[in-house]
Parts: structure tokens; C-alpha cells; sequence
């Protein structure tokens, strides 16, 4: 019997790709290991699961075991994996197993990055990247009145939304000027932080947390204008970095994220890489379209039809009820001019080329009915 | 007239209101959109939505 398909992770890269390749093919051994408990959940409903008064229990839609038995796989939860030997072919398990891997992909995600905060507080504050942090999180915010939000990104600003939906008043903080700075031009984001205020979230824009101190009732940040905030909990969303220590201590090419072709391949034979800690043709996107783009494409691979991955424009959606918005930036370095059509139920910006074609968009309000229209108008991110 | 939602992404199909921006006029069932739809959130095609009424 040949060795299995190994997949390291089970969210939704590790899943997604367990799923398409097994319809693809049923034969080959597939083993699933995770450090966690292995059951499916959706990682995007974390950050409107207080809205939709999901309970953690709702969250997991399948456990491990209904996983195992879908996808007829072995699937170790609980289980870390502590090294990988590319040249044997193996992997070995917290317990000192080694396991013989016919193919192997590193589903690994990506860490929160965490600010170098000083203060007595800095450890207790949280971030939510996966359902652990998520039962962490909402089991905290029992009794909360405030929470202080660190990062007005995408994260950031879902949770803010989300709080208010527990009567929570989120206080978000961010160098920046306007929220989701490097997504929005000027004039969106300052609509998307007036609407979102409206609603109930305080914004203070322009400045960071330098230091977090508990104080009797949660927490004092220190903001580098010098002023001090308190809240009773604090949330840190500034970003991710992709998981690459493992791949980097087994000789992989590392880069932002682990290094892959467009085959998903990494600089060693067998193994590949897919979702937030792999970096395809230099891109590491952390959204769930790329991953399924990348599940589809690596599940034929690994059936015997080498296939590259493409990706088409992928917009992504705010989870932000009280302004609806909707992002496709830009390629990285793209030039061009943002074009702002400002109206009261909502704003139209094109990132528009020399050449007056559409390269990125960002609508907020009303103009997200545009979304599928302007989409289509977009050039593919990797062709 | 029921939803259905997205088990990858959460995205909501509420049929009362269809996507009228995609061409799926409001009242369309679950059942008469086309095979080949795909969720316009995450790209999960039809066949996979383990759609949840919600
Ligand atoms: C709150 C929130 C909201 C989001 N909303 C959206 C959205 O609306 N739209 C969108 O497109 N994207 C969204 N994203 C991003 C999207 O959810 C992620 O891109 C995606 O879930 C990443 O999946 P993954 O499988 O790559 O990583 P993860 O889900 O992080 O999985 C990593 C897995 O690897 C395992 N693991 C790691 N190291 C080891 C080890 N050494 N041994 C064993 N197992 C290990 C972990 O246990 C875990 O199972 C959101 C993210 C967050 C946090």
C-alpha cells in the first residue's frame, strides 16, 4: 500500500483541499493532523458569530469524526507537528511518531502579529484567529462594557461591528487615517468610519498603542499622542504572519510566506502549500477565495494532472453590516488614479490605469450592488 | 420561502430576496439555481454548498 497524502492543518485550506481532492479520487490514504480539535468550522463567521448569537458549539458545523468519515481520512486532532523531513519523506508528531508521507501539504495558517506593547496588560491582550481564540474571546467579554480595538483593518473593523450587536462599545485605534487605509481610498474610508460611528464605534484615528497596563477594572492603553484609553478588554487585529518555522527548520524556501510555484510546490519535492502560510508566485492573499482556487488546483496535482493555479479577481466582502463594503484592491505597485463617485446612499471608486481600464475597486453602501458588474471588468490576479 | 447559508464563508441565499445583481430574481428557490453557480462570496461551487437553513 503506498504511504498517504499528509495534510498538515484543518481549516479551511487543509479541508477545502481534503474535499476536492477527494473527488477526484477515493483511493489514496489521506491523513489529516492538527494541533487543534480538527473539527470544520468557518473561520470568516468568527467575526460575526455575537450578531448571529452563534454559540461555539454552533460554530463547528462537523466534528473531527464526521470529517474522518466524509472524506475517508484519518484524522489526528490535538496532534502538533514537531519536524519534517524532506529528504525521508516523513514527518514526526509531538509523541515521537515519524509517519512515511507519500505527498505532503503544509496547511499551517498564519500567526497575529503582536505589537511590542510594554505594560503589566500586554499579555492579556487577545486576538481571535481561529475558534480556540473565538471561545477565549467571547467567554470573556461577559459583563464587558468596552473594547479597545488595536488595527482598523478588515478584522478590526468586523469585530467592532460585530460588538455592538452585545450593546459592547468598541473603541478602535490605528495609525492610519481612515480605516481599512490600504484597501480604501480618502473618501470610502472616511464614509466607512462615519457610518460605522453612527452605529455606535468610536474611532481614534492617527494613533497607536504604545503601552497596555491592567488597572482595577480592565485595562489603561497608552497612545503615542500620550493620551491613555480605558477599556475593559483589548482586542489586537494589526495583521497575520504566515506560519513558516516548521518549513523553514526543514530547509524550505521561506519567504513572507512559505515559497510555492505555481503548482503549490514548495523547493522540495512532495511537499506543498496552500492557504495563509503559503506565498503562490509571490502573493500571500489570507482570504478564502485564493484557497479554494488553490484547493482545486492541488487536488488535480496530487490526482495525477499537474495543474497551476489561477486566480481571477477576487473581491472581498466587509463583514460590516452597518456599511456594507466591498474591496478588490489593486495588483501591488499596480499604477494608476483612484475615481471617487460620491453619493449619499453609497461611494463608487475605481483604481482606473493609464489606459482607462479598471485595475480595483472599493464600494461601500448602495454601489456594492456593483460588485458582480465590476468584477467581471477586472484583470485576473494571476492569469 | 427559506436561506441558505454558505458553510464556508457564511454567505447568506435568502430566496425571498434572490440576487437580483447576479440575474437570480427575488423567489428563486435553492433548487432552480443553476448547477454551475457559485457561491459569490468564497467560490464554493453549488454542488458543495452543505447549504445550512438557517
Ligand atoms: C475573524 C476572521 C474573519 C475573516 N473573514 C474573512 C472573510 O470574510 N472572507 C475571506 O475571504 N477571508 C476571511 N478571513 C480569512 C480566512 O478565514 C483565512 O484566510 C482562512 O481561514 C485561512 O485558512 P487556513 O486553513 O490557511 O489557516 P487556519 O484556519 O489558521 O488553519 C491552520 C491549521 O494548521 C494547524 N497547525 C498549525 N501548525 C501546526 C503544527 N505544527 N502541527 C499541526 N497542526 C498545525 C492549526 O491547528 C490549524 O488547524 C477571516 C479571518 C479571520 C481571523
Amino acid at each position: 500500500m503506498s504511504h498517504p497524502i499528509i495534510i498538515i492543518g484543518s481549516g479551511l485550506a487543509a479541508y477545502n483541499l481534503a474535499r476536492e481532492l477527494r473527488k477526484l479520487d477515493t483511493a489514496t490514504p489521506l491523513t489529516v493532523i492538527s494541533r487543534d480539535h480538527a473539527g470544520f468550522y468557518s473561520k470568516p463567521m468568527l467575526s460575526n458569530a455575537l450578531a448571529g448569537n452563534k454559540s461555539i458549539q454552533q460554530l463547528v458545523m462537523k466534528s473531527a469524526e464526521t470529517m474522518a468519515s466524509e472524506l475517508n481520512a484519518t484524522i489526528l486532532a490535538h496532534t502538533e507537528i514537531s519536524a519534517i523531513d524532506a529528504a525521508a519523506q516523513t514527518v514526526t508528531i509531538n509523541d515521537g511518531r515519524v509517519l512515511p508521507y507519500r505527498d505532503l501539504v503544509l496547511a499551517l495558517g498564519a500567526d497575529p502579529i503582536r505589537l511590542p506593547l510594554s505594560g503589566n496588560g500586554a499579555a492579556g491582550v487577545m486576538s481571535v484567529n481561529d475558534l480556540d481564540d473565538f471561545a477565549k474571546f467571547s467567554a470573556a467579554l461577559e459583563g464587558v462594557k468596552t473594547v479597545a480595538i488595536l488595527g482598523a483593518g478588515l478584522i478590526g473593523c468586523e469585530f467592532a461591528n460585530d460588538l455592538l450587536a452585545r450593546g459592547i462599545k468598541p473603541v478602535v485605534l490605528d495609525p492610519s487615517n481612515w480605516p481599512l487605509s490600504r484597501l480604501l481610498p480618502a473618501e470610502a474610508g472616511e464614509r466607512l468610519a462615519a457610518k460605522l460611528t453612527e452605529a455606535g464605534v468610536e474611532f481614534k484615528m492617527g494613533v497607536s498603542a504604545s503601552a497596555v497596563d491592567a488597572i482595577e477594572q480592565g485595562y489603561a492603553l497608552t497612545l503615542s499622542d500620550g493620551s491613555i484609553v480605558t477599556a475593559d478588554l483589548v482586542l489586537s487585529a494589526v495583521g497575520l504572519r504566515s506560519r513558516t518555522q516548521l518549513a523553514a527548520a526543514a530547509g524550505l524556501t521561506i519567504n513572507r510566506g512559505i515559497v510555492v510555484d505555481r503548482q503549490l510546490q514548495s523547493s522540495a519535492a512532495h511537499i506543498y502549500a496552500v492557504g495563509d502560510c503559503a506565498e503562490v508566485a509571490g502573493l500571500t492573499l489570507p482570504f478564502v477565495l485564493p484557497i479554494m482556487q488553490q484547493a482545486r488546483a492541488l487536488a488535480a496535482t496530487l490526482a495525477g494532472t499537474p495543474t497551476v493555479v489561477k486566480y481571477p479577481a477576487m473581491p472581498v466582502v466587509v463583514k460590516t453590516p452597518a456599511c456594507p463594503t466591498v474591496v478588490a484592491p489593486p495588483a501591488i505597485g499596480a499604477e494608476g488614479d483612484w475615481q471617487v463617485e460620491i453619493a449619499d446612499d453609497g461611494i463608487t471608486a475605481r483604481f482606473v490605469g493609464s489606459a482607462d481600464e479598471l485595475l480595483g475597486f472599493a464600494l461601500i453602501g448602495a454601489a456594492t450592488s456593483q460588485r458582480q458588474a465590476m468584477a467581471q471588468q477586472l484583470p485576473p490576479v494571476l492569469v | 420561502m427559506k436561506k441558505w447559508q454558505c458553510i464556508v464563508c457564511g454567505f447568506i441565499y435568502d430566496e425571498a430576496v434572490g440576487l437580483p445583481e447576479e440575474g437570480i430574481t427575488a423567489g428563486t428557490a435553492w433548487a432552480d439555481i443553476p448547477e454551475d453557480w457559485a457561491c459569490p462570496d468564497c467560490g464554493v461551487a453549488k454542488a458543495d454548498f452543505d447549504m445550512v437553513e438557517v
